[in-house]
C-alpha cells in the first residue's frame, strides 16, 4: 500500500503529460507529429516483428561490454591513484584533460580506429565510463578516515590485509555511486554512438525510423524505450546500493 | 624490576603560518609493569600528540620512548591504542572486527573472538553491525578487540569522553573489572579528573602548552573505589588546584 502511494504521484504526473501532449497534437492538426496512441501501435508493430527487442538487446550489449570494461579497468587504477601518491600526481592530470572531451568527439576516431561494428560503440561507452569510475574510487580512497588505517597499522597486519579488509570495503560505496553514475552516462553514449555508425540499437532505431520516411511515431517510441530502460538500469544500481556489503555507509 | 615503558626528554613542535608551535616541551615519566597511569591535562594541551608520540604513531623532535628496554620507532600490535572517536571497523560484524586483529597462528580464531566479545558482555552482538549499536557498546567492541590480541600495554586517550556520564561510568566499573581479570599496563589520557581517580595508580598533571608534567600524584585507594571518600575528594581538590580552579 505505502509503495503504491509512493508511485502514484509520479504516475498522475506521466498521464498529465501524455494528456497535454495528445491535446495538442489534435489541436494543432499536426501531420507528422504522433499522438500518444500512435507511439502505442509503432511500439507494438516492433514488438510484432520481433525487432524491438534485438534493438533493446543490441544497445545493452554494447553498454554492457563497455561499461564492464571500464569497472574491470577504471576500479583498480583508481584504487592505485588513490593509495600511491606518486600514482596519483602522474596520471590525474592526463585523466582530467582527457575526462571532460565528449565521448560523441571521439566518434570520428573510433571509426577511424575500430570500423563501423560494435567494436566502436563498446570503446565509446569505455571511454565515457572509465573516467568518473576512476575519479570517485581514487577520491574514496583519499577521503577514507585515517583513523581506520591508522587501526589497522596498530594492529600490524599485512598490506594484503588491509587492502582487503580496509581499504576496499571503506571505498566500496563510492565505487558503486561512480558506477552508477558511468552506466548513466553511458547508456547516454550509446544511442548517440548507434546514430552514426551501425545498423542496429535504438538509436540506429531512431535515426532510421527518420531517414526511412519520417517515421515519427518511431522515432518517439524509441525515444520512451530508452528513457524507460535507463530508469531500469538505474533502479538495479541502486539495488546494489542496498547490499549488506555497504550497508553501514547508509545507515543513520 | 625494571620500567615497562621509559619516556625521555619527548620534544614535539608543528611548524604552522605563524611560525613553529611548541606542543610538547621535555616529558620524562615512566610507567611500570602492570601499572596504570593517568595523563591528565587542559583541553588542547597536546596530550592526543604526546600519546601518538608514546604509541609510536608520530615522531618526537627529541627524546625517546623505550617500551622493554628497546626505543620504538612504530605502533605493534604489543601495543594497542583506544581512542576517543573509536575505529571499529563499520562494514565488518562485531566478530569480523575481532577477529581482524589476530594475524598469527591461532587455533581457533571464532572462538578466542567470540569470548572476548562474551567478556566485554556483548554474547549474542557477534554477528551484528556496528550501526546497530549504542556509542556505549560501541566502545566494548573497541575495548574487545583491542584485548583478543593479548597486548602487554593499552594505551587510551579520552576513550569514554564520547559517551554520556552514566554509561561513561559503567564503562569505568567495567574496565576495572577487566583489568583484575587480564592485567595489562595502562596508559589513559583524559581531561576528567573523575575518570583518572577512578582508574589509576597513579596521575601525572600535564600544564598547558607546550605541555610538561607539573604535577604527579599518588592514587593509593583500593577497588572497587568511592568517589565520594573524603580522601578521593581531597585528591581531587588537589589536582584541580594544580589547573587553578
Amino acid at each position: 500500500m505505502g509503495k503504491v502511494r509512493q508511485v502514484l504521484p509520479s504516475l498522475v504526473m506521466a498521464a498529465l503529460l501524455v494528456a497535454v501532449w495528445w491535446a495538442l497534437v489534435v489541436e494543432t492538426r499536426s501531420v507528422i507529429f504522433p499522438t500518444p496512441a500512435q507511439v502505442v501501435m509503432a511500439m507494438a508493430d516492433l514488438v510484432r516483428q520481433g525487432t524491438l527487442w534485438d534493438h533493446i538487446g543490441a544497445s545493452l550489449f554494447r553498454v554492457g561490454a563497455g561499461f564492464l570494461l571500464a569497472v574491470a579497468i577504471g576500479v583498480p587504477l583508481g584504487l592505485w591513484m588513490g593509495w600511491v601518491k606518486g600514482a596519483f600526481t602522474t596520471l590525474n592530470p592526463l585523466v582530467q584533460i582527457l575526462r571532460p572531451i565528449s565521448p560523441i568527439a571521439w566518434i570520428p576516431l573510433a571509426i577511424l580506429w575500430f570500423g563501423v561494428g560494435d567494436l566502436s560503440p563498446i570503446f565509446l561507452i569505455f571511454l565515457s565510463s572509465v573516467f568518473p569510475t576512476i575519479v570517485q574510487t581514487a577520491d574514496g580512497v583519499h577521503t577514507i578516515d585515517r583513523k581506520y588505517i591508522q587501526a589497522a597499522d596498530n594492529f600490524g597486519v599485512t598490506r594484503a590485509k588491509l587492502f582487503l579488509q580496509v581499504v576496499i570495503p571503506a571505498v566500496l560505496p563510492q565505487i558503486i555511486v561512480g558506477m552508477r553514475v558511468s552506466l548513466g552516462v553511458a547508456w547516454l553514449v550509446v544511442v548517440a554512438a548507434e546514430m552514426i555508425a551501425l545498423r542496429s540499437g535504438l538509436g540506429y532505431l531512431i535515426i532510421d525510423s527518420r531517414n526511412a520516411g519520417n517515421r515519427y511515431d518511431l522515432v518517439v517510441a524509441g525515444m520512451v524505450i530508452i528513457g524507460i530502460t535507463g530508469l531500469l538500469l538505474d533502479s538495479v544500481m541502486r539495488r546494489l546500493e542496498r547490499l549488506k556489503l555497504v550497508g553501514w555507509r547508509y545507515a543513520r | 624490576m625494571p620500567a615497562k615503558i621509559v619516556v625521555t626528554d619527548i620534544t614535539k613542535s608543528f611548524s604552522t603560518a605563524k611560525g613553529p608551535l611548541n606542543v610538547i616541551s621535555a616529558i620524562n615519566f615512566t610507567v611500570d609493569d602492570g601499572e596504570f597511569v593517568a595523563i591528565v591535562g587542559p583541553s588542547g594541551c597536546g596530550k592526543t600528540t604526546l600519546l601518538n608520540i608514546i604509541a609510536g604513531f608520530v615522531r618526537p623532535d627529541r627524546g625517546q620512548v623505550v617500551v622493554d628496554g628497546t626505543a620504538i620507532c612504530g605502533p605493534s600490535p604489543k601495543r594497542i591504542v583506544i581512542s576517543q572517536q573509536g575505529s571499529v571497523f563499520p562494514w565488518l560484524t562485531v566478530r569480523q572486527n575481532l577477529m581482524f586483529g589476530l594475524n598469527g597462528h591461532h587455533p581457533d580464531k571464532m572462538a578466542l573472538a567470540d569470548r572476548y566479545v562474551s567478556m566485554v558482555g556483548l554474547k549474542g552482538f557477534e554477528k551484528g553491525y556496528p550501526h546497530e549499536l549504542s556509542g556505549g557498546m560501541l566502545k566494548r567492541v573497541e575495548l574487545a578487540r583491542a584485548l583478543v590480541v593479548k597486548p602487554e600495554i593499552l594505551y587510551m586517550d579520552e576513550p569514554l569522553s564520547a559517551l554520556d556520564a552514566l554509561t561513561s561510568l559503567q564503562m569505568r566499573i567495567e574496565l576495572r573489572r577487566i583489568l583484575s581479570e587480564d592485567r595489562h599496563t595502562c596508559v589513559l589520557i583524559t581531561h576528567d579528573v573523575d575518570e583518572a581517580i577512578h582508574l589509576a595508580d597513579r596521575i601525572l598533571v600535564l600544564s598547558a602548552r607546550p605541555a610538561a608534567i607539573q604535577a604527579a600524584f599518588e592514587v593509593p585507594f583500593p577497588h572497587p573505589r568511592n568517589l565520594l571518600s573524603p580522601e578521593a575528594v581531597a585528591l581531587k581538590v588537589a589536582i584541580l588546584r594544580e589547573f587553578g580552579l
